[in-house]
């Protein structure tokens, strides 16, 4: 078993892309995902990783780069946060549409304005429909995982797709923890060397990307992405069991934490689901019936087993640390109903929304939100569908 | 030895105040316990009240949040005691330590509000540090005295953990300053 060691959630991705031995990364400085590249450029400055950095002039840039060494063949990597994944918006659907399998660590900060450098997830969630696979991180040590994990997913054969890694900007990006890293010689063999399968490099075998595809082949594009998705919650449980044989950490699609028998329940992403354990422990250790989902796997959303983990709830609370302002509902929320929507019995459903712009999730919260639960799984009628909680006014 | 204990530092940016609770966290993880530091997050300013915590358990720790009951208060900077409450949430058996000379800091106990059960440890972490290390970094000889006020480890397992971390990174003449000033924190703190 490998040294337990103190380290930042920052730290855990940067050494989880040394130990995947990354050809080619790209990036421009953002915080709070700065310190991943302060480490990493630093391995490259030892001579510890052989890879080439290139240090662009803007995030558009950076995920340029990203996507020009994947075509060419290479094991690329990057990380931001907030503006810098905004500033990418236009070249990740690029990134996925050419089915390059760049690993991107992404450190989830509120978006501007007001500016505001503290942890939602609108940044991520404003790029959930842009073809990536993307893995949500509760702690440091989830991060490395799922960071060793996703070159697997991304390069695998039947995938070929970008990933993304998600972790709370600051509350575990730059918090200090217990973190257990992998041997060297175990990740090399785990991770595996990468062999793209059309590199623009090969000239023995030219290649194209980026072709003009009209209205006569566009949407079988688009329909070949979908299926392809489709795939990934499979090859994700294949690489994760991989992963527990090397390293005795299990993952799955999602966490299902005290839900067999629960009667009321929460869905939450990211630390938020910590702290939210605690306080289901103290709930069932007065008798009351709660569990919690905490998703994993968030593209693609793996409705059918969430719905079957979630239907016999009688009341269910889904818990957003970002909006889809007006009238609609948070992301999440919207994909957890969109799940049970097909279930003729499934619980009664409410939303909120917290912890935006680095707004701390204080237990009382999780525990108002349960408390709601309670009266509601009895038949007290919601008051509001959709709500703001640790909020004034 | 507890099981749990939760720490509230209060700094001024640049005292070292994020490096000693990083410290402390990892001399508890390497005497193996489950360890969390982390600041207060926002802008970072020379000179400008901030504030770091720590819990150490000896079960994993899930929650992510701001230590809310602080078992014991580090003052790094006595002169944040002029405009800050450093008892807020501070339990009945809490502890404050608070960077200052026993024999010239007055009645402190009146100046914090401390209750009786409460103790206050006065420790003259700015003159050890500039009698050990010739600069004036409270933060090494505090962590001595956060080590023996905490009861989670011993003096002995702390000063290792910083000969094996300081050593790699420091000169000889610099860890042996810290280890210095570290044991005489641990050895130097007054009750009040």
């Amino acid at each position: 078993m490998t040294k337990m060691v103190a380290a930042t959630g920052n730290e855990a991705i940067a050494h989880a892309m040394r130990l995947a031995k990354v050809d080619v990364c790209s990036a421009y400085p953002i915080t709070p995902a700065t310190e991943i590249m302060q480490r990493f450029t630093a391995f490259a400055a030892d001579g510890e990783v052989q890879t080439e950095v290139l240090l662009a002039e803007s995030e558009h840039s950076a995920m340029s780069a990203c996507i020009g060494a994947a075509a060419a063949g290479g094991r690329v990597a990057t990380a931001t946060s907030s503006q810098g994944l905004a500033l990418m918006w236009e070249m990740l659907p690029i990134a996925s549409g050419q089915r390059l399998p760049i690993v991107m660590a992404v450190c989830n900060r509120a978006i501007s304005a007001p500016v505001n450098i503290g942890c939602d997830h609108s940044d991520s969630m404003g790029t959930r429909d842009c073809g990536w696979i993307q893995l949500y991180s509760e702690n440091g040590q989830e991060a490395f995982d799922n960071m060793l994990m996703a070159f697997r997913i991304a390069e695998h054969p039947e995938i070929r797709m970008p990933v993304m890694v998600c972790q709370d900007g600051f509350i575990t990006s730059h918090s200090i923890a217990n973190i257990q890293w992998l041997e060297a010689d175990a990740a090399a063999t785990f991770v595996g060397s990468y062999r793209a399968s059309n590199p623009l490099l090969d000239i023995q075998r030219p290649a194209s990307y980026g072709q003009l595809a009209l209205s006569d082949t566009y949407m079988e594009y688009r329909k070949a992405h979908e299926a392809t998705m489709g795939k990934v919650p499979g090859v994700l449980r294949e690489v994760a069991a991989e992963f527990k044989a090397v390293s005795g950490r299990a993952y799955d699609l999602f966490e299902s934490y005290r839900l067999e028998d629960a009667e009321i329940g929460i869905v939450v992403l990211n630390s938020a689901a910590g702290t939210t354990k605690d306080i289901i422990d103290r709930y069932r250790d007065r008798g009351i019936k709660a569990g919690l989902l905490k998703p994993r796997l968030y593209r693609p959303f793996p409705y059918d087993e969430v719905a079957q983990a979630l239907k016999h709830l009688k009341a269910l609370a889904v818990l957003d640390r970002s909006d889809s302002f007006g009238g609609s509902f948070g992301p999440l929320y919207l994909d957890i109903a969109g799940a049970l929507s097909t279930c003729a019995q499934r619980p009664v459903m409410i939303n909120k929304i917290f912890g935006l712009g680095g707004r701390d999730y204080m237990p009382e919260q999780g525990e108002h939100v349960l408390d709601e639960l309670i009266q509601i799984a009895k038949g007290a009628p919601v008051k509001a569908a959709k709500e703001y909680i640790g909020v004034r006014g | 030895m507890v099981d749990a204990i939760a720490i509230r530092w209060h700094g001024r940016g640049g005292q070292g105040t994020v490096t000693a609770c990083k410290v402390f966290a990892e001399a508890c993880l390497s005497d193996g316990h489950y360890v969390q530091a982390f600041p207060e997050y926002g802008p970072e300013r020379a000179g400008a009240p901030i504030k770091a915590y720590n819990r150490v358990n000896t079960k994993p720790l899930r929650g992510h949040y701001p230590v809310l009951r602080p078992d014991i208060v580090v003052v790094v900077d006595a002169t944040l005691l002029d405009c800050i409450d450093v008892t807020e949430g501070a339990p009945d058996e809490a502890a404050f330590i608070v960077n200052c000379n026993p024999a010239k800091c007055g009645d402190l106990r009146a100046k914090i509000k401390a209750k009786p059960s409460q103790r206050v440890i006065a420790v003259d972490a700015t003159h050890i540090s500039l009698a050990t290390l010739g600069r004036p970094m409270p933060n090494a000889p505090l962590i001595g005295t956060v080590t023996r006020v905490s009861g989670m480890l011993s003096l002995q397992a702390v000063l290792e953990d910083i000969q094996t971390n300081f050593g790699k990174k420091f000169s000889e003449k610099v860890t042996q300053g810290n280890l210095e000033a570290t044991r005489r924190g641990y050895e130097e703190g007054v009750s009040l």
